[in-house]
């Protein structure tokens, strides 16, 4: 069942990449989003999937990411017909084969119980989405793409240094090196700290750089701001939670070991050194794709912060990684619907997209509302878990700093999205003046109810997986 | 054998300042290739004994990084006809101070934390970073995409010298699985470096300096 999962969309990408016509090509990509939500939703169900030997095993944390992730790949899915429609004047054989190989790669990433095999499935993430990166074709998207892979893959990397290291913490403390989760977790409390130490700042830096945390982030704008708003949302929703998910294995390692203390702390500077730089940028910030990558690294500040302040935080962590990579799909996407409208991503161009793309634009202040974590939308509920488990966890800092940066990434993200929707519509630009389709803004209005739902209502078995995965982290 | 593994690594080490030194692209090519064949010979012998493991992850590091690679980087040279790295954002002596000065942190380092004791007073850490610093060194102070790539490769190669001292820990498969992804990735950006010379005649990074805020 576990190989099922991931090699399924894999077949998939084979299929679309040999698949001759281009008019039929984008509905695979629909119908192995389809499949893959029924695997995945059968998958869920099981109480326990182990392959290759304890390779491949599906915690509770990968149950998390596994869902959200697979939802989030649907909506895209259904999102890529009405797309490469429009761009019909590009072959979208690439852009399809990537799109369903990048899922594939992901679920092994979320599967990988042996750290080699996880870091070899994340390399793997970046190179599937380089070419979507590079769809445009033009010399912005040259720059991105070239700077995404050099600093991609200089980040990844060093996760392999500290993988490698942490296999060499394991040999120092007199143990059979072993790169197997469940056996490192096992040893941990025998591990040479200092090395363990080492590693640990070295894997941070690694696969920060692949979750975008700030001062490792300078990838995320511009690759954000010149790939298609689809790639957007699965690098956003998607990628950076792959990444995410590495940090947490390493944690659980860590915390395994009685190092949780030590763990927590690079976790608070990064997290809200993250959401200071997006908040930073965000003021002022003209183009609205860009501003949408800053919020991205704010909310993987987030994130991590909320691991690194640890008990009731954990739990609001986890959910709102959920509310994230669900939130970011409606963003993207519903920018993705201006940008084509418009022609222009830049908010001197861009103005009254109420009155040429309602529902996009309409899709784009609510989730702008979500993701700032106002009520009723689940970040709200995630946000306000972490700033009240920091409050009577007594850190009195890093919750007025995480309260304060809220607002001003609030204030300066309003300003741009306001500025997008309101006023007059502007003529400037090279747009597509069409009405909206409905395959281009359903996938968008489905995630942000979920993201409402999740705000109003969390599910008995989603709240008790939720919990059994923060006492997982924890080692308890 | 521990002679062949600590001749290999300090040959590891003089490609490392080689590369920091020289202009020519050719040369800083054959370096990193140099540099995958000592790493194989390292390979073989780090264990004493001949393993099939080992056997295959030599060949692996022959292959790719001794031949596919240097292959691909020599395309792409042709490709966009430069042979010469000109006015370094740091320049070739100072990139050799630099060089110095990591490779002096890195055995100290090293000397710093406890090692397991079969690699007590072997080269192999403190030149896996080393070899790593001089990538990274590399990587950020040059100005053409070609240098830069390779500046990747020598990084790679430090950390593949890392993961020597887990043999037995990193089973075959991943550690073919790391060398594919290697490969893969420098194929991506050989393409990417034809499309950066047709855009911008010119293979200089500096002209990919239109995204900022």
């Amino acid at each position: 069942m576990p190989i099922l999962l991931f090699s399924a969309p894999l077949g998939f990408a084979l299929l679309a990449a040999l698949w001759p016509g281009e008019r039929g090509r984008p509905w695979i990509v629909t119908i192995a989003g389809a499949v893959q939500l029924l695997l995945v939703g059968y998958a869920l169900t099981q109480p326990a999937l182990v392959a290759w030997g304890g390779w491949l095993e599906l915690d509770p944390v990968g149950r998390i990411a596994l869902g959200f992730t697979t939802v989030l790949f649907a909506a895209c899915s259904v999102y890529v017909p009405g797309y490469l429609k429009q761009r019909s004047e590009k072959s979208n054989r690439v852009f399809a084969a990537c799109v369903l190989a990048f899922q594939g790669v992901l679920t092994v990433v979320i599967l990988a119980h042996h750290l080699g095999l996880m870091w070899v499935a994340m390399e793997a993430c970046t190179l599937a989405t380089a070419p979507l990166i590079y769809f445009n074709k033009n010399p912005l998207s040259i720059e991105a793409t070239w700077k995404y892979l050099l600093v991609g893959s200089v980040g990844i990397a060093l996760a392999l240094l500290g993988t490698f290291l942490l296999g060499y913490a394991v040999l120092c403390g007199g143990g059979e090196p072993t790169l197997l989760l469940s056996e490192l977790v096992e040893i941990a409390p025998r591990i040479s700290r200092s090395w363990l130490h080492v590693a640990y700042v070295v894997l941070l830096v690694g696969y920060g750089t692949k979750m975008g945390l700030a001062p490792m982030h300078s990838w995320k704008p511009d690759a954000y701001g010149e790939a298609p708003g689809l790639a957007g949302a699965l690098l956003a929703g998607g990628l950076t939670s792959g990444a995410f998910l590495a940090i947490l294995r390493i944690f659980r390692v860590c915390a395994a070991a009685g190092e949780g203390a030590f763990a927590r702390q690079p976790l608070i500077v990064l997290g809200l050194m993250s959401m200071l730089v997006a908040g930073v940028f965000m003021a002022r910030q003209k183009d609205y794709k860009r501003m949408l990558a800053y919020s991205s690294v704010e909310h993987m500040g987030i994130l991590v912060l909320g691991v690194g302040i640890g008990k009731l935080a954990v739990f609001g962590s986890l959910l709102h990684l959920i509310n994230n990579g669900l939130t970011k799909g409606v963003l993207f996407l519903s920018a993705a619907n201006i940008h084509r409208a418009f022609g222009s991503k830049s908010t001197d161009e861009v103005r009254g997209a109420w009155g040429r793309v309602p529902v996009s634009a309409t899709l784009l202040l609510l989730g702008f509302f979500a993701i700032t974590g106002s009520p009723p939308f689940g970040p709200f509920i995630s946000e306000f878990t972490i700033v009240s488990a920091a409050f009577s966890t007594g850190q009195y800092f890093v919750a007025t700093s995480f309260l304060v940066l809220l607002i001003v990434v609030f204030i300066g993200m309003g300003s741009t999205v306001l500025s997008v929707v309101q006023g007059e519509p502007s003529v400037a630009g090279g747009g597509v003046a069409t009405s909206e389709r409905w395959l281009t803004f359903l996938p968008g209005l489905l995630l942000l109810l979920l993201v409402l739902v999740l705000g109003i209502y969390i599910p008995a078995p989603m709240q008790r997986l939720l919990h059994e995965a923060a006492a997982w982290l924890e080692g308890q | 054998m521990d002679k062949i593994v600590d001749a290999s690594l300090v040959l590891v080490l003089l490609v490392n300042f080689f590369m920091l030194g020289t202009s020519r692209m050719r040369s800083v090519i054959n370096g990193s290739r140099s540099q995958g064949i000592a790493l194989a010979l390292v390979s073989l012998f780090v264990h004493g004994g001949f393993a099939w493991q080992a056997l295959v992850i030599a060949a692996g590091a022959i292959l790719f990084k001794g031949w596919l690679i240097p292959r691909i980087m020599f395309q792409a040279m042709r490709d966009v006809d430069i042979v010469k790295e000109i006015q370094p954002l740091i320049g070739f002596v100072p990139s050799l101070l630099l060089g110095a000065l990591v490779t002096g942190l890195a055995v100290l380092f090293a000397h710093s934390l406890p090692l397991a004791p079969q690699h007590v007073g072997s080269l192999l850490v403190p030149t896996a970073l080393s070899t790593v610093l001089t990538g990274l060194i590399l990587l950020t102070s040059r100005r053409k995409a070609i240098t830069q790539v390779v500046g990747y490769l020598v990084l790679e190669n430090g950390v593949f010298i890392m993961g020597l001292t887990l043999v037995h820990a990193m089973p075959f498969l991943v550690e073919m699985g790391v060398l594919l992804d290697l490969l893969v990735g420098i194929f991506v950006m050989g393409i990417m470096i034809n499309h950066i010379r047709r855009e911008f005649s010119s293979l200089d990074t500096t002209h990919l300096s239109q995204l900022k805020e």
